[in-house]
């Protein structure tokens, strides 16, 4: 692998600038004349807008322009749209309400904007702001799933009677049924998959910058997709043509899938800097994000599972309903559908299942992917289900699990997925003996004799990566495909441009994607420089998001790396008189194989651009571009335990210990994958535990700042053993999985199910916080 | 935030004539309740005094019997006074669990009794010593300085210039965490004077801010010991109800902190 190569943990090259906070994001970006925006966001969750009034706010010192929901309606900016087409039971489509960037008639969730003052200053923007005058006129509200789905409940949208926008199936519900009127045994659980705000460090901003005298845009923004972005802003909304538009991601601090989206800021500030014929700027405040970025989450889960009198499991059945919000977010409709109930088999031979997802609009932020999207919530239905089980059966879990177990690949599930390769059994013995299973029973009596509740819980779960396939993917209603794209450029000097579609916001690609350079050139990562996040530099690409940037941007580098690697070998042969095929490359030479001759590739790329020498009818440059869609998607998978005490007299929790055994396939970067592991287990443990977005019945959301929603902090946290276990993905040259969202989709049930055990009873919703575990002991 | 005239006197006196000259002047110290309602626009004071410069308001003093802190002394410079820890180590251990380092090193003991945030430590300590609280116009008994939530007996423009506590026989501090905020879901500090009296405050519980637990106090003055207040029964009235812990649940805490506390004081 070399010291650089693939398998290495090398130091991640992009914490220079971010630890020393050299970093530039967009709020770092300042041009000439720029403006600041502030928005006017609604104070209620449902109301009529009657009037606004601007014209005091017009006269406050700095102000620009003030700009309303009536004037982009006017202007025809494209309503937001929602990508990915779900077609309900009946054959009828989704039923999608309009959502305009800025409200002009409705609001629909406290934070919506009604208006945005561009003024010189952010405070003038934001002086002037309050002197805008709205008359709203309050309607009820349907604040949270139940609310929506009562008869006689608000409605929120004409297209969507009773709230509701899909009712979708998916698998055999007769075979299913038929499945349960002959099981032996039936385990059946009520779940609630918590609300999540997402919370990346940085908070979102814009800056819209039109160039008059070109007729062009540029959006400077904090997205995981720019060129989706740039997509969506020129197909669907109308503000500028796709060739007449620059959208710029540059370091973004983090997105969990809640950057994806193109919000209603971006297209404001970009229309907006049209309009006032000045760059304007956007930097929403923590506020803002907690009521405006997409949340995630939000189930209600009915589900069951029939075992034979073996304890194999013979059929799955779940109804889920499915907050989205007040409006459909870019992919919210993917979510709980496709990228959830066909993750129900987990990692079980279940020969029938049938799911029933119905998705609901509520006034409340808009619910849309979030680390690990959908798949947490499968996983979570079906680990604590099997806990149970075993617990209703008496059996152990972990034996329980096993004898279910898939073990014959590739396998095709009843809900469309079919898994290519995995070791199940290796990652339990693994996490197994990182834990010391076998002990448990005497350290739990141990516990008790101290007075100590002490539980433990498994989770073995499975995910589907690398977000994919594009003809799949299409054929399920997606309005994308999935594919990714790369360029590889070896300079005259012979350093390497890596341009690609992949978006880094934390991951670490600026390190991990120069690896495979270094793996296959044998040259220092030092002379490669990855590019990416710039619609004006990349050509295309799908961003980042599913655990796909190794999986299938990386192999898009890969497969451009071959092109230009098999032309550097022509132009070496031609250079050194041998035969193309006996060129090897090592330690960035190019060796004639089985003599001393050689050429470094530094004199390879000059040669490819001097075009002095190059081999009759060559093209010269060293260049190549390639675009991969994969074939299937990729299945990470693995097991986690969680052995933790409960303090019965509060209610409170104490790891003691929790371990993972994850198989992603080959690991590029083990550091990095280890990163990557940390993080997503503690946002699976901040779900569990600490994280839980609240409403009140009026649609005010409770958790509006830090000081009421719990973030999960360093101490909240065991310290995690991470092993890994590894059958090569098939399905791309590399072998890779994807390890970005393991962590939070496998986490949250290991930590319920460990808790419930220490207790010993089993209804217990997340978060669970000390004062619900303490109701759970004590009633 | 909104515009503001920015003081920085260097006495009491100044400090003072300063906020009876503002329209509508705030003191400042550590700035770390103002401030952020001052960015979020919740308050717009015309003037801000700032006491945390003034050298006759910070320190920490031990005598024979008492404990006094000035008022702009942080959490952070109590939580680390050897002789604080020595005379009322549940003094200093109750300072050292507020909030994290960057709250404790800017945070003042007056800023948090003149807030008198209803989860705040400080008001548990200074209500279970009874201590008194010293002002540039008078002294104020622990018992008649607390007045509900965010609300003191302190008159407009009225400066806390210290507060000392008696040092007593034995005392100790448990809290529990509020999972998001990290002040008290409840905090119970209990005290035991040299002269016998027991007394024992609770904070983050009731929906009036800091109180005393007399049923915990008769029961700890017949028994001082974890094991005498087992059969106490707290009242689930008049306390505090929200998505972190139910009123209930609180009640629980308020017992099972004070036995905990019981355990440290020794
Ligand atoms: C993230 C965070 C976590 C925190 N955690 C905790 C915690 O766990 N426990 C806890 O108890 N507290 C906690 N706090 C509160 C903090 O410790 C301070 O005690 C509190 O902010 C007030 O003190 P200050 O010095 O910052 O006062 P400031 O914010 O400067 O002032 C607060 C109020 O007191 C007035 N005031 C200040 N000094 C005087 C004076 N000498 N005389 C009269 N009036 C005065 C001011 O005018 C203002 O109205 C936390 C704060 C933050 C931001």
């Amino acid at each position: 692998m070399g010291v650089e190569g693939i398998g290495a943990s090398v130091v991640r090259k992009e914490d220079r600038r971010f630890t020393t906070g050299k970093g530039r994001y967009v709020d770092d970006i300042k041009l000439m004349g720029m403006t600041h925006a502030q928005f006017v966001r609604s104070p209620h969750a449902h109301a009529k807008v009657k009037s606004i009034d601007t014209s005091a706010a017009m006269k406050m010192p700095g102000v620009v322009a003030v700009l309303t929901g009536q004037q982009i309606v006017d202007d025809k900016v494209g309503n937001l749209i929602c990508g990915w087409a779900i077609t309900s039971k009946d054959g009828t489509p989704m039923k999608m309400g309009a959502w305009p960037a800025m409200a002009p008639e409705t609001v629909r969730f406290v934070g919506q904007a009604v208006a945005v003052v561009i003024a010189e200053t952010k405070n003038q923007a934001k002086d002037a702001a309050e002197a805008v005058v709205v008359d709203y006129e309050e309607l009820p509200a349907a604040a949270d799933i139940r609310a929506a789905i009562k008869p006689g409940a608000p409605q929120l949208h004409p297209e969507a009677p009773g709230n509701v926008i899909y009712d979708w199936t998916i698998g055999d519900e007769a075979a299913t049924d038929a499945a349960f009127k002959s099981a032996a045994n039936v385990v059946s659980l009520d779940i609630t998959n918590n609300r999540l705000v997402p919370n990346a460090m940085e908070p979102r901003a814009a800056i819209g910058d039109y160039n008059e005298a070109e007729e062009h845009f540029t959006l400077y923004t904090t997205s995981q997709n720019p060129h989706v972005a740039r997509l969506v802003l020129s197909a669907f909304y109308n503000i500028a043509p796709e060739h007449k538009l620059r959208v710029v991601a540059p370091d973004v601090g983090g997105g969990f899938g809640s950057k994806i989206f193109i919000y209603p800021e971006e297209m404001v500030a970009l229309w907006a800097s049209k309009k006032v014929g000045r760059p304007v700027k956007w930097t929403g405040d923590r506020s803002e994000a907690f009521l405006t970025d997409a949340h995630g989450r939000d189930h209600l889960t009915k589900a069951e599972l029939a075992l034979d009198a073996g304890n194999k499991i013979t059929g799955l059945r779940v109804k889920t309903y499915a907050n989205l919000g007040a409006y459909m977010s870019l992919f919210s409709s993917s979510v709980p559908t496709y990228l959830y109930a066909t993750l129900l088999s987990g990692q079980y031979n279940i020969p029938n299942i049938f799911a029933e997802v119905i998705s609901v609009y509520t006034n409340t932020t808009p619910v849309d992917a979030y680390r690990g999207a959908g798949r947490p919530e499968a996983s979570f239905v079906v680990e604590r289900l099997l806990e149970t089980a075993a617990r209703q059966l008496k059996v152990d879990p972990a034996e329980l699990r096993r004898k279910n177990f898939i073990t014959t690949f590739p396998h095709q599930t009843p809900v469309i997925m079919a898994y290519d390769v995995g070791d199940f059994g290796a990652s339990l013995d693994a996490a197994m003996k990182a834990i010391d299973y076998a002990g448990f029973a005497g350290r739990k009596a141990k516990a008790k004799s101290e007075g100590k509740l002490r539980g433990i819980g498994l989770s073995c779960y499975i995910e589907a990566c690398g977000i994919a396939p594009s003809k799949a993917v299409g054929s399920l209603g997606a309005g994308v495909g999935l594919w990714e794209s790369a360029e590889v450029r070896v300079n005259p000097v012979g350093t390497i441009e890596i341009l690609t579609g992949s978006h880094s916001h934390g991951q670490g690609h600026e390190t991990t994607f120069c690896q495979l350079v270094a793996e296959r050139l044998g040259v220092p990562i030092s002379q490669v420089q990855i590019v990416h996040g710039d619609t004006d530099k990349v050509q295309f690409g799908m961003g980042t998001y599913g655990s796909r940037s190794a999986a299938v941007g990386l192999t898009a580098i890969l497969k451009a790396m071959e092109k230009v690697e098999s032309k550097a070998k022509k132009i070496a042969a031609h250079q050194l008189e041998a035969s193309e095929n006996d060129i090897v490359i090592e330690g960035g030479m190019f060796k004639v194989a089985g003599t001393d001759k050689s050429i470094a590739l530094p004199m390879v790329a000059l040669a490819a651009y001097t075009a002095h020498n190059l081999p009759d009818g060559m093209e010269p440059g060293l260049k190549e571009g390639a675009f991969y869609d994969p074939t299937n998607f990729t299945f990470p998978a693995g097991a986690y335990i969680c052995e933790l005490e409960v303090d019965s007299a509060t209610g409170k929790t104490s790891f003691v210990n929790f371990v993972a055994a994850d198989d992603f396939g080959r690991l590029i970067n083990p550091m990095i994958v280890e990163g990557q592991v940390h993080g997503g287990l503690a946002q699976g443990i901040g779900q569990a535990l600490l994280e839980g977005a609240v409403y009140d019945s009026s649609g005010q959301l409770v958790t509006a700042s830090f000081m009421d929603y719990t973030m999960p902090r360093a101490d909240d946290l065991p310290s995690f053993k991470l092993n890994h276990t590894t059958t090569l993905c098939p399905g791309n040259p590399l072998g890779v999985k994807g390890c970005g969202e393991a962590g939070a989709i496998g986490a949250s049930a290991a930590v319920i199910n460990a808790i419930t055990d220490a207790i010993g009873n089993n209804k217990l919703e997340m978060p669970a916080t000390p004062d619900r575990v303490w109701h759970a002991i004590h009633g | 935030m909104y515009e503001t005239t920015y003081h920085r006197p260097s006495s009491v006196e100044e400090a003072a004539a300063l906020f009876a000259k503002g329209s509508e002047a705030k003191y400042l110290a550590g700035g770390h309740t103002l401030i952020p309602v001052m960015k979020q626009r919740l308050a717009a004071p015309s003037d801000v005094i700032d006491l945390g410069k003034i050298k006759d308001l910070i320190g920490v003093d031990v005598s024979s019997d008492a404990v006094t802190i000035k008022a702009a002394t942080t959490h952070s410079d109590v939580a680390q006074s050897g002789p604080a820890q020595k005379a009322i180590p549940a003094l200093a251990y109750l300072a050292s669990l507020i909030g994290d380092p960057a709250v404790r090193h800017r945070g003042t003991i007056g800023g948090s009794i003149a807030n008198n945030d209803p989860a705040a430590d400080y008001p548990a300590a200074v209500l279970a010593l009874g201590a008194t609280v010293k002002t540039n116009k008078r002294t104020i008994s622990a018992d008649d300085f607390f007045k509900g939530l965010f609300a003191t007996a302190l008159a407009d423009g009225e400066i806390i210039t210290a507060v000392t506590f008696p040092i007593p026989a034995k005392a100790g501090y448990a809290k529990f965490l509020h999972p998001a905020s990290r002040f008290a879901l409840t905090g119970v500090f209990v005290a035991k004077t040299k002269a016998g009296d027991v007394r024992v405050a609770a904070t983050g519980a009731s929906q009036n801010g800091v109180m005393r637990v007399p049923a915990i106090e008769a029961a700890l003055k017949a028994n001082w010991s974890a094991a005498a207040l087992d059969g106490v029964n707290i009242s689930a009235d008049g306390l505090m109800s929200d998505i972190h812990g139910s009123s209930d649940y609180r009640a629980n805490l308020i017992k099972v902190m004070a036995q905990r506390a019981v355990t440290a004081a020794g």
